[in-house]
């Protein structure tokens, strides 16, 4: 008797669910929205306000789902708001003129980074308008820094530009479901879409839909649509796998984020950029995500104190000390902006930081570790915004950080938060700093700068009818950038499917689907998905780590291959549980197929990328500054192109980003913000 | 024999601890929880009103939907597994403290900017 017969007897309590594998539902909307978190919820509002007809699919409740489910403390690129020392065109070409070559997820992709750029602040009032406080109302923050006494927004890091806003976001998603409830968006829970539906079933054909199953009672779901956008999440836990190792983003982020959306486009033949990039993970060295003393991020820029109580010294981009605490919030002469981070940032981007030597001064013992986070030591009002706005706010920090801490006496104006202990030459290090780093086997898409969905101007994918809005973009990224790209894309998406019509589903595309997905239920015994999953990462892990080769790229996509179609039908579920857990890493498994067939098309290393081909050393040649595009061509083979780094502004496309932004961006009387100020 | 000396074969405890414990003094068995958390860890029990079970323990993101979405006071707590509790000091006296102490400082009862029940909301 094995373990995974041992619980199966007469006192197994039966699923708690209704489970009816066989029966199909059938649904219709002009507008598809795979995910609803972020992006999939401002995509859904401006595609209904455009007066689609809208339905949501996801695989959680749309009240608390996404990576920013539980909350959203700062926002980012609102570069249009009424006190912005900076214009998008600043911010774009700032970000590209210290990343010539490779776009990164840390500045966007270029097109979709504009369109954030101006659509940000536009966004963040429409959050407003949900209920949501992006103001001091309360006047927490009279006379701070970082407060506009006028409009009593509150910035974050940069309090010279002030396009980072400080939020009390909580409860966004409640807000934007409530709103979704009032506009009449449909929305389905707990489904998993595992394929996207193509006309005439053809690879490469219009997108007209989508079909699944439901989570909790296995019942199959198609759906007609006009036109599609993809809304999901990043692909976590591709090369790092284990449910010992815990959440909240100390390993990993969003467990539903599993590039979904990304698989099933690639199936269906759209193409894909950067599919090769990505970073190391933090290797389950880090706590709750910011719930460690650190300087960085939401604890930006807290004084450090050593062991002993020694001061760590704040320095400008040159490296000359900054005296005051103050000063750690302002630009550098002549520079229009920074970003938080330290070296190896780029100089124009480069903002004040820990010193930049900290790492040999703690090994020459000047410096004692362990470190900690003054916040009594700093200015009342930072300490507040730092402990009281943004932890209390972040997503997953209120319940996992603010309460547990205080609830246990941590008291912010009296206690220094202790960093983690880490090697000295990751002491004082951005991500490193709280994170620690895995080693080259683990690596990371979500926040590693991965690729995505390769899009045009209207966030439509090469595939008619599918549109990509936020973390599954070709250089997709924070809050912002996937509320204001749903935004758009929403807009786009609605304004192709009121001109279209629907098109009748191909039976055979459902019934080898039906087939496909139901498979582990109908098998009694095999292989269980933790084992399945963890598998596909062992071989992630060998043939896909920082440093690759074609030899070895090639042996792991035969290895995939192998275990796709020998282990992976051999397993087994024994609810619609366990079969979303068996779909999802077949999702993986594709991206994984996706990230090693792009790796082996990049002849050349690249920085930006961390990417390491151990037979092409050279780290970006000029002939590789450029995307390399994937795809499966008709008969499901793989397809490498190309296209450069600015194909938004080439042919057929204007050459700058504000008369692209300005024909394409569908804006109507429905979907422009009345322009209630003109106080003139 | 006495009690304690009845041992059980069972299968090794999942997750890096219990994730989430609810009250059943205070659980009305609304099923909120159930609705809110983003991966199943929570499932109805088969008895209508009676508390969910935690059927999913290793894949919570503890991210405190369920506390956050909880209708009654003091009724779901999330656990912080040893591996993530974290430690501070005093900075006039240099005292340490952890999470998990034993005789914890009383608590910090100021509660965050713009906190709002979600009740409320």
């Amino acid at each position: 008797m094995s373990i995974f017969e041992a619980p199966l007897n007469e006192h197994t309590p039966p699923w708690p669910y209704k489970v009816d594998y066989d029966k199909v539902n059938e649904l219709t909307a002009d507008v598809l929205i795979i995910g609803g978190g972020t992006a999939g919820c401002h995509a859904a509002i401006s595609a209904r306000k455009k007066g689609a007809d809208v339905l949501v699919i996801d695989k959680a409740n749309v009240l608390t789902s996404g990576s920013g489910g539980s909350g959203v403390d700062h926002w980012h690129n609102a570069c249009t708001n009424p006190v912005s020392g900076i214009t998008p065109e600043d911010q774009v070409d700032t970000f590209q003129e210290c990343r010539k070559g490779i776009a990164t997820s840390e500045y966007g992709s270029r097109a979709s980074h504009y369109i954030t750029a101006m659509e940000s602040w536009e966004a963040l009032q429409d959050v407003e308008e949900w209920g949501i406080d992006i103001r001091d109302v309360n006047d927490d923050f009279v006379g701070a820094d970082f407060r506009d006494e006028e409009t009593k927004l509150m910035f974050a890091y940069d309090y010279d530009s002030k396009t980072v806003v400080r939020v009390q976001g909580a409860y966004i998603k409640k807000a934007m479901h409530d709103e979704m409830d009032r506009l009449g968006v449909k929305i389905k829970n707990r489904i998993m879409i595992t394929s996207m539906l193509t006309e005439g079933g053809k690879i490469g054909g219009r997108v007209i839909g989508a079909a699944g199953f439901h989570l909790r009672t296995g019942e199959f779901y198609v759906i007609k649509a006009k036109a599609t956008i993809v809304c999901t999440g990043t692909t976590t836990r591709l090369w790092v796998f284990s449910t010992e190792l815990v959440g909240a983003n100390s390993i990993h982020d969003d467990p539903n984020g599993v590039g979904d959306g990304n698989a099933i486009a690639y199936n269906a033949g759209a193409e894909f950029g950067q599919m090769e990039a990505g970073g190391r993970t933090v290797g389950g060295f880090r706590y709750f995500g910011y719930g460690t003393g650190n300087a960085h991020n939401t604890w930006f820029a807290c004084t450090i104190l050593d062991a002993n109580g020694k001061e760590v010294p704040w320095v400008d981009r040159d490296g000359n000390e900054i005296k005051d605490v103050a000063g750690r919030y302002k630009t550098a002469p002549g520079q229009k902006m920074f970003y938080h981070g330290p070296p190896p940032h780029p100089y124009e981007t480069q903002g004040p930081t820990l010193t930049h030597d900290l790492a040999e001064r703690i090994e020459s013992g000047e410096f004692v570790l362990p470190f900690y986070a003054d916040l009594p030591g700093m200015p009342e009002l930072e300490r507040k915004a730092i402990f009281g706005l943004m932890v209390g706010n972040e997503g997953k920090t209120r319940h996992g950080v603010y309460e547990p801490y205080t609830n246990a006496g941590y008291d912010p104006n009296k206690h220094m938060m202790q960093a983690n202990v880490l090697p000295p030459e990751e002491a004082g290090v951005h991500k490193p700093w709280w994170n620690g780093q895995g080693p080259p086997q683990w690596r990371e898409t979500a926040f590693g700068g991965g690729g995505g969905l390769a899009y045009d101007w209207d966030c439509r994918s090469s595939l008619e009818g599918l549109y990509v809005a936020g973390n599954q973009m070709l250089g997709g990224g924070n809050h912002s950038q996937s509320a204001s790209t749903g935004r758009y894309a929403g807009r786009r998406s609605a304004d192709y499917a009121l001109g279209v019509d629907h098109v009748d589903v191909k039976k055979s595309q459902l019934n080898d689907e039906r087939e496909r997905v139901y498979a582990p239920v109908k098998r009694k015994a095999g292989i269980g998905w933790k084992e399945f999953q963890a598998g596909l990462c062992r071989v992630m892990q060998d043939y896909c780590s920082t440093y690759k080769a074609e030899e070895t790229l090639k042996i792991g996509l035969e290895w995939l291959e192998s275990i796709k179609e020998s282990e992976g039908q051999e397993v087994f579920a024994r609810n619609p549980h366990e079969l979303a857990r068996i779909m999802e890493a077949f999702s993986r498994l594709t991206v994984g197929q996706m990230i090693m067939e792009a790796s082996r098309a990049r002849k050349a290393s690249s920085k930006a990328c961390d990417f390491e081909r151990i037979d092409f050393p050279e780290v970006d040649p000029p002939e590789w500054d450029k995307y390399v595009i994937i795809k499966r061509g008709v008969n499901g083979e793989v397809e490498i192109s190309d296209k450069p780094y600015d194909y938004w502004l080439k042919e057929p496309y204007a050459s700058n980003y504000r008369e692209n932004y300005d024909s394409h961006n569908g804006l109507d009387e429905n979907t422009t913000r009345p322009k209630l100020e003109a106080a003139e | 024999m006495t009690e304690y000396n009845q041992a059980y074969m069972v299968s090794n405890p999942l997750a890096p601890c219990e994730v989430v414990e609810i009250n059943p003094d205070n659980c009305t068995g609304c099923r909120l929880c159930i609705e809110v958390c983003r991966t199943d860890v929570l499932v109805p029990h088969p008895e209508a009103r009676e508390v969910p079970i935690v059927l999913f323990p290793d894949e919570c993101w503890f991210c405190g939907d369920c506390v956050a979405y909880c209708p009654e006071p003091d009724t779901i707590k999330m656990h912080v597994p040893i591996t993530e509790k974290v430690g501070w000091k005093d900075k006039e006296s240099g005292e340490r403290f952890r999470l998990g102490m034993k005789n914890p400082p009383p608590p910090y009862t100021v509660p965050p900017i713009g906190w709002k029940n979600i009740k409320e909301k």
